[in-house]
């Protein structure tokens, strides 16, 4: 075990992953001098330019030609820099990777990873700050990963890179310096679509993923002061999510609070609240509860920037009141 | 170049006639089903484009690959796709080019290079890079060819792979049909500057700018570029000046143009001007007409066991989704 940064642990997961499988290949602006995050640093000094490939500002031709050198038999990652910027590959994502296997009869297949970072990160308005994760769960053919931790940056990475299917590995902004414990050496791999129940309580369950899992640990200190004990479950991987893993929770506690970064209104929490609803609704203590952004732009300036934020005492507030009834 | 008919190959050029005749046979058939409601979804008909599909895809080798349009029937055919399971695919029958799943505009065949045809416009153009950079990352000698028409030049994957092949060095030859037409509106209308092959110029890419409908031109034209290619000189444009003989889909009588017009360009129809060419060369039109006839029986035999076949199985809609998280 070593106690490492989130930034780290994705370089380390992919080092190890290119040097299992020379197939194995990273494309993206700016990856020859380690990537704008710092995600990609040295790796060129290893792998060469070849598989550390500097690519122009052409977001839907970075997608597209991996699109093309996965059904070729090469295993791309594909660095979008911000969720915000593959917006300008959708097509290429959803309308060829995620189908090409399907249109085709099961002919081809596309092995590739496409990291698109999220989230708010201090004043970076509204063109670098969205979480879109829920809009790739709507569409057949891809896996969507949220790591919160630095150990599941290595782990799910290792994964995704593993996975023969397109994964949209959407990593945080605002964790790359964040350090965790992460178990040493290359086999370290977390399955994709297991949540991950980050801290036990009967009381009730907190749903979450991404950067949120951290605000919504401090609302569980913040309740246990107070005598209520909160599960939470980080569920790592959007699609496919562990339905099981929410239900048996939500069934011992009666109680449901998603908490997400990203906007409310047709986010991914609408389909954790509407699954736990259909199958566990007469079994509820309390109302179901969705925490997220109002469904507003993303401002600049910190104070309107805070006010779409859910905070510790936002979910730990929700979570007093629904433990206060039934 | 452009006495490049007369030094080709009359047994080449034979080949090229009839199977620019499988391909004319073919799209005559189905856009014929296409009115008569047995196939369901949209066909986009290549009937006077032959000569591109076919000049070009006679320089490629079986495991070179190829990415092609919502019109690409011809491409298919000339790659070496068997028409038969390209007609039950038409008709969403089990035994299609994928199992029924894709219809016309998204027939691939794997097995011969044929890396799908797309319903997006310029889609296929980034697909055909990646290609060509996995090619090169694998060091296989591939070149990849990319099929797409006059109307993909105005999007910006257009621009963004032209551009990537070259910093790259791929060995991608672009193949522009340039038919006049995108989608119903008249390219010239809604273009500026001076065409696909002065777009790729200006991209550094060295362009030649050809009659289409001449196929003996084509296959001339494009053996250069791909001896090039194979030669590690980077990416190669052809523009292929063509005319779009049919309309936008079967389900179009493009009543945007006047009859004269298409009259004058069906003499100029590269069916006739191949046939012309062997005439030429001492092939009797008896020997050609056995050949068109070829075509149409062989294609009138895919349509019947098209129409004969079975619906894929129900359970088929859920597979080739995905392995992680597959639909229940």
């Amino acid at each position: 075990m070593s106690r490492i940064t989130y930034q780290q642990a994705c370089l380390d997961a992919l080092a190890e992953e290119m040097r299992r499988d020379p197939r194995v290949w990273a494309l993206g602006e700016d990856l020859g001098r380690g990537g704008v995050f710092g995600q990609y640093r040295g790796l060129v000094a290893e792998f060469g330019p070849e598989r550390i490939a500097d690519t122009p500002i052409s977001e839907a031709t970075i997608m597209g030609a991996a699109v093309g050198a996965a059904l070729v038999g090469t295993r791309p990652v594909v660095e979008m820099r911000f969720s915000d910027f593959a917006l300008c590959a959708v097509d290429e994502l959803v309308n060829q990777a995620a189908k090409a296997r399907f249109m085709f009869g099961g002919q081809a297949r596309v092995p590739m990873v496409i990291r698109q970072p999220i989230g708010m990160w201090r004043s970076s308005a509204a063109q670098h700050s969205q979480s879109l994760e829920g809009w790739y769960t709507h569409i057949p053919g891809l896996v969507v990963v949220t790591p919160a931790t630095a150990a599941d940056n290595k782990g799910l990475l290792k994964s995704a890179i593993r996975c023969d299917d397109p994964v949209v590995y959407m990593e945080h902004k605002d964790l790359w310096q964040v350090p965790d414990d992460v178990p040493d050496g290359p086999d370290h791999l977390v399955p994709l679509g297991k949540a991950r129940i980050a801290q036990a309580g009967s009381d009730c369950t907190i749903v979450t993923w991404s950067r949120m899992l951290s605000v919504a640990l401090q609302a569980a200190g913040a309740l246990a002061k107070d005598g209520l004990e909160a599960e939470v479950i980080d569920l790592r991987t959007l699609w496919p999510w562990d339905r099981q893993a929410v239900l048996d929770s939500v069934a011992r506690t009666g109680r449901l609070i998603v908490a997400q970064e990203a906007v409310v209104v047709s986010g991914f929490g609408a389909e954790v609240a509407a699954t736990v609803a259909e199958e566990l609704g007469p079994r509820l203590k309390a109302p179901i509860r969705r925490l997220g952004s109002p469904r507003a732009p993303i401002a600049y300036s910190p104070p309107l920037e805070d006010v779409l934020r859910v905070t510790a005492d936002s979910i730990a507030d929700t979570a007093k009141r629904l433990c206060a009834s039934g | 170049m452009s006495d490049a008919k007369h030094n080709i190959d009359v047994e080449r050029l034979r080949r090229h006639y009839a199977t620019m005749g499988l391909i004319r046979a073919f799209e005559d058939a189905a856009e014929q089903a296409a009115r008569e409601g047995k196939v369901t979804g949209a066909v986009h008909s290549s009937v006077g484009q032959e000569a591109i599909a076919v000049g070009v895809c006679a320089n490629l080798r079986q495991d070179d690959q190829i990415t092609t349009t919502h019109r690409g029937h011809g491409h298919s055919i000339a790659k070496g796709t068997d028409p038969a399971k390209m007609m039950r695919e038409l008709f969403g029958r089990a035994g299609g080019t994928s199992g029924g799943k894709g219809g016309s505009m998204h027939i691939a065949d794997f097995s011969v290079g044929m890396l799908g045809a797309n319903g997006v416009v310029a889609a296929g153009i980034p697909i055909a890079v990646g290609a060509a950079h996995g090619a090169k990352l694998l060091g296989n000698g591939r070149v990849v060819a990319c099929f797409f028409g006059d109307g993909a030049t105005n999007r910006g994957p257009f621009l963004e792979g032209l551009n990537w092949a070259k910093v790259f060095t791929l060995p991608v030859l672009f193949v522009c049909e340039d038919n006049a037409f995108a989608s119903t509106t008249r390219t010239k209308a809604v273009t500026a500057g001076d065409g696909p092959a002065a777009r790729a110029r200006a991209i550094g890419l060295h362009a030649a700018d050809i009659d289409g409908n001449d196929v003996a031109l084509v296959d001339a034209t494009v053996a250069e570029l791909v001896a090039r290619l194979r030669a590690g000189d980077g990416p190669m444009f052809l523009n292929c000046r063509t005319y779009r003989l049919r309309g936008h889909t079967a389900a179009d009588a493009a009543a945007y143009r006047d009859a004269s017009e298409v009259e004058a360009r069906w003499q100029h129809d590269p069916m006739k001007l191949t046939a012309e060419q062997l005439q030429r060369l001492g092939v009797a039109e008896s020997h050609l007409a056995g050949l068109r006839q070829a075509a149409t029986v062989r294609v009138a035999q895919a349509l019947a066991e098209a129409a004969a076949a079975p619906y894929p199985a129900r359970a088929t809609a859920f597979t080739d989704v995905q392995d992680v998280g597959a639909p229940a």
